[in-house]
């Protein structure tokens, strides 16, 4: 059974022209996108902006309300539970978010941090709360002392780590990281994300993982979700998407992580233009007029998620293999940007 | 050719005029805290200091200048007023009520303003519209005029006076306060607070308002100086601590028929004392707000 | 043939005084570096490296607590340290321009883009209004921004990231500068947007000729963009060299365990190599190697004396004393494998 399982799940806000303007139209940003997230896997979602994964991810914690489409939560759906129902959700689904400066309230000991969500949910003891919190802390690597210490005193790295004993507090099924490393310094990143997959291999933790560092997404995630504009593209198991992207963007955004040596040379795609506004998305295909590889087709009519050797993909350029089985990757375009 | 200012020998040294500005012992303001110390000393210990009684004159003693100057003795260490009360004693007592006033009316204006800044700035909605509507109102109105108006409605003693002196100033806190929870609010730790669950009540009271006490208190301490100018003009006016009470800004009002003719002490002594404590609570305010805020701290 | 470089850097150091003369923070100490003319340096660094304070000091842009101590500055043979700031006025913009991280922050919002772009012009080649614009025009047509002739009309907060930040580009090669010095340029980016970026840097430099320093704590960027790498930590030049040499046999335990702690694209179930313990802090460093702490490979000898730079090859150094000679002849002594 999935942690969490989302079916055509949209989320659309209005946008007003100014202060006593009418609508000025509707901004699609998660415009119905369906996803799995198993026990103990990780689910990464790349993209770049206005895809629409943050508010994916706040619809997950449940701080925004979906305007379309279902969540199940192990099976339920969320909202036919009742209050307890909604209780229990909230103790499974914590988060960790990317400003470890802004995610301890400064004038709180450690120790309140960690054990707010416990204090927030259940009756215990003092002295078992206490007992509880050092354990975090002895979880993700940090002394005994340091929960009678401020925030101020621990570096950006450590204040991760508090921001993880936290979410592990309430022992949560599920945790949203949300761009967990990007603001720390490169060399104390790979410490945070062993530390995040020694913490799922050991708990069975779940993870939705949010970052725009590819490479990161792709060594930490079992499932990749590639978003544009509101809507998933393609859904992959992580190293086959990262060595053999199959949708044209996805093709275009590994290129585009940079190479790690020197002497390795990667095909260059360049796309062209910005990203448009999720207010007037391009019809048919979203991505249609950057693609460099656009077909007549694909402005208009929109392309749907079919599974192709695995993966899912939403690209026309698939259509005429529903027909002939076995996929080839995508060719190399015939001239380069 | 001369060395730039940015490329220069270490250790770099100030100029001594703006050393004076920073006299510290160690990491402390001393002498607002002394100024504010010694009129609180006052304040408290009125009754043993001060030499006379400050209420009752002897009227063939009026008008009697300060000791140093001809006709003048140490009986009457300051002058006497035009009631033949002593100056100095008349100047300890109404330490007391600058201080009390001061303070009070701070802290209560200071409570109001920051619990509905809170609130107003957290729940938004019409909450929000209703204070802030409120607020505007309340400051369109000139402060002074405003507290005379109320004055002249609930008549005057010294509790009113810290009642309406509070009721005028609150919203200077709460739009201040409101601006901060404002930014606050979009925090992750507060993010994070309700995705553990926690109410709005609870997220108020733990994350938001310990996190806007420090404003609070720098604001506090500019307000004093404002407050007890307010107070003093006020008793200037006649709608403040009634007489005979001896308020500074009261003792300004009587003495100022003196000054055309040359009595001088009746008005430069509480004038003084007013400058003083206005001083001594601003620079406290301005060493409190860079102590406060890490940002603005220095290396 | 050897040319002159184009910028040397000869054992510059600036720090940070407070007022009293009390605390001093070395962020930069005794660096010494070398660009030559057409050429890319990548300057690598994480927080309190020094690498923000070594782009302020090469402009001569510090704030009033900074104050630079030590070395040389020569720009195509002059000393910039030794410069008054009317002639440091003359050169930035026109001889060596800056571009940085916020093309919001970098940008007036008041004022139209073609305003922006021409000032530079103007104010160093004194032209008259419409050839300035003429050229603004121009030059956003260089960085590929479309349709300038409306663009230049426009605000900064009616274009998206991307363009903003070419638009900065634009300013900064408005005077056909000598040099351009680049602070994490691409950082507030989305990637595909960074792609197009770098693309266009690169070949505003071939077409310019110019000399380009990319600071950044990104090693993909250096390994994509630079010819030249210096690695900085806690205000030291700790590496330098070609990037390709370093990339394949770092010198240095830190350049090392950096280059083994970024996920790779294609290593399956890898386990990052972490960097224990924290970043240094510049006001209270430890005596000797101030990487010390936190080496994998330190011995007793670097917590005493801090190395010198040695050149374990021809171009290269390196700040440590397993590059040391051991015997006359023995070059690169690399730890290799150990990790």
């Amino acid at each position: 059974m999935y942690v969490i399982e989302a079916s055509g799940l949209s989320k659309h806000f209005h946008a007003r022209r100014g202060v006593f303007g009418g609508d000025r139209g509707v901004v699609r940003a998660v415009d119905g996108i369906s996803f799995a997230i198993e026990q103990g896997q990780t689910l990464g979602i790349v993209g770049e902006s206005g895809c629409g994964k943050t508010t994916t991810s706040k619809l997950v914690l449940g701080l925004e309300q979906p305007t379309g489409g279902t969540m199940r939560f192990e099976g339920c759906d969320l909202q036919e539970l009742d209050a307890a129902g909604r209780r229990n959700y909230r103790k499974s689904v914590q988060a960790v978010f990317q400003d470890p400066y802004a995610s301890l309230n400064p004038r709180m000991r450690i120790s309140a941090i960690i054990a707010e969500p416990l204090v927030t949910n259940e009756r215990l003891q003092a002295a078992e709360v206490r007992e509880r919190v050092l354990g975090l802390l002895e979880v993700v690597g940090l002394p005994a002392h340091a929960a009678d210490l401020f925030p101020h005193e621990f570096s950006g790295g450590q204040r991760q780590r508090i921001a993880i004993a936290r979410a592990l507090s309430l022992s949560p099924k599920l945790i949203v990281l949300d761009e967990p490393v990007s603001a720390l310094d490169v060399s104390i990143r790979a410490q945070i994300l062993n530390l995040l997959r020694d913490l799922q291999a050991r708990l069975g933790l779940s993870y939705l993982f949010i970052a725009h560092d590819l490479a990161a997404v792709a060594h930490m995630s079992h499932t990749i979700a590639v978003m544009y504009l509101g809507q998933i593209v393609e859904t992959g198991e992580a190293r086959a998407l990262a060595r053999a992207p199959k949708h044209p963007y996805t093709e275009a955004l590994f290129s585009a992580a940079l190479p790690i040596h020197p002497d390795e040379r990667r095909e260059e795609i360049i796309l062209p233009g910005e990203v448009p506004s999720p207010l007037n998305p391009p019809s048919g295909c979203r991505f249609h007029p950057r693609c460099p590889r656009a077909m007549a087709r694909c402005a208009e009519t929109a392309p749907v998620l079919r599974e192709i050797e695995g993966s899912l993909v939403a690209c026309h350029l698939y259509d005429a293999l529903d027909a002939a089985p076995g996929v080839r990757r995508l060719e190399p375009l015939a001239e380069s940007a | 050719m001369s060395i730039p200012a940015d490329v220069i020998r270490l250790p770099a040294r100030e100029s001594r005029f703006l050393a004076i500005r920073r006299i510290r012992f160690g990491e402390y303001p001393v002498i607002p805290i002394l100024i504010l110390a010694v009129i609180a000393f006052l304040a408290v210990f009125a009754n043993q200091l001060a030499p006379h009684d400050p209420e009752v004159g002897i009227l063939s003693a009026r008008f009697h200048p300060p000791f140093w100057q001809a006709g003048g003795s140490t009986e009457y260490l300051l002058g006497t007023d035009q009631l033949g009360r002593d100056v100095l004693s008349r100047l300890i007592f109404g330490a007391r009520i600058s201080m009390v006033v001061g303070f009070t009316a701070v802290i209560f204006a200071g409570f109001v303003g920051t619990v509905l800044g809170i609130v107003s700035g957290y729940l938004g909605g019409w909450v929000d519209q209703l204070v802030m509507r409120l607020t505007d109102t309340w400051l369109a109105l000139p402060a002074l005029t405003f507290a005379i108006f109320l004055a002249a409605i609930v008549g005057p003693s010294m509790w009113n006076i810290v009642i309406i002196l509070g009721a005028v100033y609150w919203t200077r806190y709460a739009r201040v306060i409101r601006g901060e929870v404002l930014s606050l609010k979009e925090r992750e730790f507060v993010r994070l607070a309700i995705v553990a669950g926690c109410s709005k009540w609870t997220i108020m009271r733990r994350h938001i308002l310990p996190n806007v006490v420090n404003t609070a208190i720098v604001l506090g301490t500019l307000m004093l100086g404002v407050v007890i100018v307010a107070e003093a003009s006020l008793s200037f006016l006649g709608v403040g601590v009634p007489p005979p009470e001896p308020a500074w800004g009261l003792m300004l009002a009587d003495g100022k028929e003196g000054l055309m003719v040359g009595y001088w002490w009746l008005t430069v002594f509480p004038g003084g004392c007013i400058m003083l404590m206005v001083l001594a609570a601003n620079l406290l305010g301005d060493w409190l707000r860079v102590k406060l805020d890490p940002q603005l701290r220095q290396l | 043939m050897t040319a002159a470089p184009l910028l040397e850097l000869d054992n510059l150091s600036t720090h940070y005084v407070s007022a009293q003369g009390t605390r001093v923070i070395r962020a930069v100490d005794e660096v010494s570096l070398r660009v030559n003319a057409g050429e890319t340096l990548g300057i690598v660094g994480e927080s309190g490296s020094g690498k923000s304070t070594l782009a302020l000091t090469l402009l001569r842009v510090l704030p009033p607590a900074a104050r630079i101590v030590g070395g040389r500055m020569m720009f195509e043979g002059e000393d910039l340290v030794t410069k008054s700031d009317a002639e440091m006025q003359e050169i930035r913009g026109k001889r060596i321009a800056m571009i940085l991280q916020d093309p919001m922050a970098s940008l007036n919002p008041l004022f139209t883009i073609g305003n922006q772009v021409a000032e530079p012009i103007r104010v160093h080649e004194g032209v008259s209004r419409s050839t300035a614009w003429r050229r603004a025009r121009e030059l956003l047509k260089a960085v590929r921004i479309p349709s300038p002739e409306t663009r230049v009309r426009q605000y900064p907060h009616e274009m998206s990231g991307g363009m903003r930040q070419r638009i900065v580009g634009a300013i900064g090669i408005s005077c056909e500068p000598r040099l351009l010095i680049a602070d994490e340029p691409t950082t507030s980016l989305d990637l595909t947007i960074q792609a197009q970026y770098l693309n266009l840097l690169r070949d505003l430099q071939r077409e310019h000729g110019l000399a380009l320093i990319f600071i950044t704590h990104n090693l993909g960027i250096v390994a994509k963009m630079c010819d030249q790498l210096a690695v900085m930590y806690a205000g030291r030049v700790i590496e330098a060299g070609p990037v390709s040499r370093i990339f394949n046999a770092p010198a240095h335990p830190y350049t090392m365990a950096l280059l083994n702690s970024i996920p790779r694209m294609g290593d399956p179930d890898q386990r990052l190599t972490a960097i224990e313990g924290q970043p240094p802090n510049l006001a209270a460093l430890p005596p000797g190697c101030s990487f010390a702490p936190r080496c994998p490979q330190v011995m007793p000898r670097c917590r005493d004396a801090a190395p010198p730079a040695f050149t374990p090859e021809e171009g290269r150094i390196a700040r440590c004393w397993l590059a040391e000679p051991v015997a006359a002849g023995t070059d690169l002594r690399v730890a290799s494998g150990a990790a």
